[in-house]
């Protein structure tokens, strides 16, 4: 299915003129960076590994990792095109200044904390208040991790990764590529190649994380890709809800960002996985911007476990991501709630996989695209339903909206379906803001910029309710920056 | 309050308005009939600004300003109400929001301060009961799902909640059963107030019975063709508007 504005009755010269969005992140932070040079080869992966203490097993895994990617094309299936990038040109490893991790906050360079306030996330400990635990990763390293101690009573492990990688290497062999192996993609294969950073999070049997856990990425070094790998383990019975977000500095050249997410369900668990990415999406003319190349699965393992993804995209020039789930254990729920939007010449090609495996599995798929400008948004998304599993039911929705008529929506929903009792409901819609509800909101006061976001919020609505309230209002807020000027 | 001279408006080409000569005082209620395809939507219309209509030619001043070269939106602020024949749906919005979205950029543009949503709440309450509207309807989306005639009431709703010194009122009554007549018409009637007009676009006598009209003016091919008090409407209802026509087309052979 495939549809292009043509509108007539949207007021296609305002919307032009008042495409001008501003990326309020866009400052550069300046702290001397300890970095590697340019490039890559398995020297650059030894000194990566190097710098981060690892042990052997690590080296190991990465290099094999490597290996299989020199053997791997970039994949071109998705509906994004963007000029060829020189995986040479990149550079892997960037640290900011000193060479140690911060031992507490008073160690972290205040330049940091200055980057952060800017974002509003202050690490300081009034943050307990609201109950967020942050990790904030500063291109390639993990510079803070706030309340750990609180977390490490209850057994919680909430850290770097790399901090894990040499602290719980028992836990990292286990499940360490368990749900996205190294051979899965080329952009996973690379990440397990030369990830520097990321956030580990294990939740023990039985214990309900009592804050969000959160991590903040940025990348702020020139010609640094970012490749953060992050893995959530919740034991049987845990529960942990987890957020993530993101910005990047202006610059005219593109900058590579490409993480994995890996997130275990044991039995009865549940992960709920919440992201606001807003990484700098280029000008208006297209120039600059992130290419957010990224991997995201979850594996419900155990019975009646659940893993829950919500996703609020406006940021990337590209944003190319598929968060999914292997419902494998009996009775587990997967979800998928997303809204992303497009502006200027953005290009976003995502959707979710729910593979299901275990008997009474159920998925729900909730896609919210907006395109504007000259932004070109894509839903992927497919359900597999195994014989093995009985009684399985999927609910997809994927609701486009268009504002303008420079702008495309189009969605490819896979299905799958091997098991022939499974239920499966999927309903789609592409609508227009038309003139219509503009005109109607005119006339009772309301300013054509607000009118629009209100109605951009409406229909978004079934999403935002899934995040948590914190991050529902930034989203908004986020929503309203990404339009201004969306419409006249 | 309201004068129009020498309107014409049309859409691509296409001359819709042909001339529209009215005057509208503060206290007054004026009733526009006339056939199907007449034009008065579209007069409604560019009253409030639609921009899918162009004016090309005449004027029209609201409270002494030029009302053409505002927008809807600042029309809106200025006082002036559009209760739409066709009220739109705006899914994932809840009508109590909106309501309140309206409300404070009214508000916010005659430098009052915007209610909090208690004292919001409060008076938008006392509306809903004007209306006899269930209180549910708040919370559901704007006219998302309500029928034909949830969607009138809730136009009158929004009116009460607004009080505009100007209420254009599109065939307001039509699609509305016996006893939400009543209701709306009592709303309407509680609003009638010496600094405030309405225009009441309709079909039929029987709104007029609950809602006395100081004129009653027929629209036919874009022009106002008669003019008339309160009897007029009772005569329409009798002959049709064929006579009224035959006549308007004698006078325009006279007068040409
Ligand atoms: N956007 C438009 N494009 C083309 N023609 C239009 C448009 N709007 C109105 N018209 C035409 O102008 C004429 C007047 O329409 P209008 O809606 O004003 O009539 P009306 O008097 O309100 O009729 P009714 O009693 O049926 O509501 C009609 O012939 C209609 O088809
Ligand atoms: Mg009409």
């Amino acid at each position: 299915m495939t549809d292009s504005s043509d509108s007539s009755t949207v007021k296609n010269v305002e919307l032009r003129e008042l495409a001008g969005q501003k990326y309020k992140y866009g400052w550069v932070t300046d702290i001397e960076s300890d970095s590697a040079p340019p490039g890559l080869s398995e020297e650059i992966i030894r000194f990566i590994s190097a710098k981060k203490d690892e042990p052997e097993f690590m080296l190991e895994w990465r290099l094999k990792a490597y290996r299989y990617w020199l053997t791997m094309k970039e994949p071109n299936w998705a509906f994004v095109h963007y000029p060829p990038i020189d995986y040479q040109k990149i550079i892997y490893y960037s640290a900011p200044g000193s060479k140690k991790g911060p031992e507490s906050l008073d160690d972290v360079d205040p330049k940091l904390l200055e980057t952060y306030e800017k974002l509003g996330i202050p690490l300081a400990e009034q943050k307990m208040l609201t109950g967020v635990a942050v990790d904030a990763v500063f291109d390639s390293v993990s510079v803070a991790t706030t309340y750990k101690d609180k977390l490490n009573e209850m057994g919680i492990i909430f850290c770097p990764f790399s901090e894990a990688v040499r602290e719980h290497p028992e836990l990292i062999k286990k499940y360490l590529g368990s749900v996205v192996p190294t051979t899965d993609n080329f952009f996973a294969a690379l990440n397990s190649a030369v990830f520097t950073d990321g956030s580990f999070v294990y939740i023990p049997k039985g214990v309900r994380c009592p804050m969000e856990l959160s991590t903040y990425f940025r990348i702020n070094a020139a010609n640094t890709g970012q490749f953060e790998r992050t893995l959530i383990i919740a034991d049987a019975g845990a529960k942990v809800s987890y957020l993530e977000g993101c910005t990047a500095p202006m610059r005219d050249e593109n900058q590579l960002h490409a993480a994995v997410v890996e997130l275990v369900a044991l039995d009865d668990a549940s992960i709920k996985y919440s992201t606001v990415q807003n990484w700098y999406p280029g000008d208006e003319n297209g120039v600059g911007g992130i290419f957010n190349f990224v991997t995201k699965r979850g594996r419900c393992q155990g019975r009646n476990s659940r893993i829950s993804w919500t996703q609020v995209e406006t940021g990337s020039a590209i944003t190319w991501k598929y968060p999914s789930c292997i419902l494998q254990g009996d009775n587990s729920v997967g979800e998928f709630y997303s809204v992303a939007l497009t502006n200027n010449y953005q290009q976003a090609d995502t959707g979710t996989k729910m593979i299901h495996i275990g008997k009474n599995t159920k998925s729900t798929i909730i896609s919210k695209g907006i395109s504007a400008g000259h932004g070109q948004n894509v839903y992927r998304g497919l359900v597999k339903i195994l014989k093995s599993a009985e009684g399985a039911r999927n609910y997809s929705q994927c609701d486009s909206l268009l504002l303008g008529d420079k702008c495309g929506a189009h969605t490819f929903p896979y299905i799958d379906v091997r098991n022939s009792a499974a239920r499966m409901e999927h309903e789609a819609s592409t609508s227009k803001i038309g003139e219509d509800q503009l005109f109607y909101c005119q006339q009772r006061g309301i300013a054509p910029e607000d009118a629009v976001s209100m109605i951009v919020n409406g229909f978004c609505k079934d999403v935002f309710r899934e995040l948590p309230m914190e991050f529902a209002v930034e989203a908004q807020k986020l929503l309203e920056i990404s339009l201004e000027g969306a419409v006249g | 309050m309201l004068v129009i001279k020498d309107l014409h408006a049309g859409v691509g080409g296409k001359t819709i308005l042909n001339g529209i000569d009215l005057t509208v005082n503060a206290g007054e209620v004026h009733a526009i009939m006339g056939p199907n395809g007449s034009g008065k939507s579209t007069l409604a219309n560019v009253l409030a600004g639609r921009d899918t209509y162009k004016v090309t030619r005449g004027s029209v001043t609201y409270l002494g300003d030029d009302l053409l070269a505002m927008s809807p939106e600042e029309r809106a602020w200025a006082g002036i109400f559009l209760a739409f024949q066709y009220p739109v749906e705006i899914p994932g919005v809840s009508n109590l929001y909106f309501l309140k979205t309206a409300m404070n950029a009214l508000r916010k543009h005659r430098g009052e301060e915007e209610l909090d949503a208690m004292d919001f709440l409060e008076l938008v309450k006392k509306k809903v009961d004007l209306v006899q509207m269930d209180a549910s309807f708040l919370q559901r989306a704007v006219n998302e799902g309500f029928s034909g005639g949830e969607k009138k009431r809730n136009e009158i709703l929004q009116m009460a909640v607004l009080e505009p010194r100007l209420a254009i009122l599109d065939e307001t009554d039509s699609g509305l059963d016996i006893d939400a007549l009543k209701i709306v018409a009592g709303g309407i009637n509680a609003m009638r107030a010496p600094d405030r007009a309405m225009v009441v676009v309709t079909h039929y006598q029987r709104l007029l019975d609950h809602i006395v009209p100081d004129k009653v003016h027929v629209l036919a091919h874009g022009r106002i063709v008669k003019s008339g008090g309160k009897e007029l409407a009772l005569e329409l209802e009798e002959k049709g508007y064929s006579w009224i026509e035959e006549q308007a087309g004698q006078q325009a052979v006279v007068g040409s």
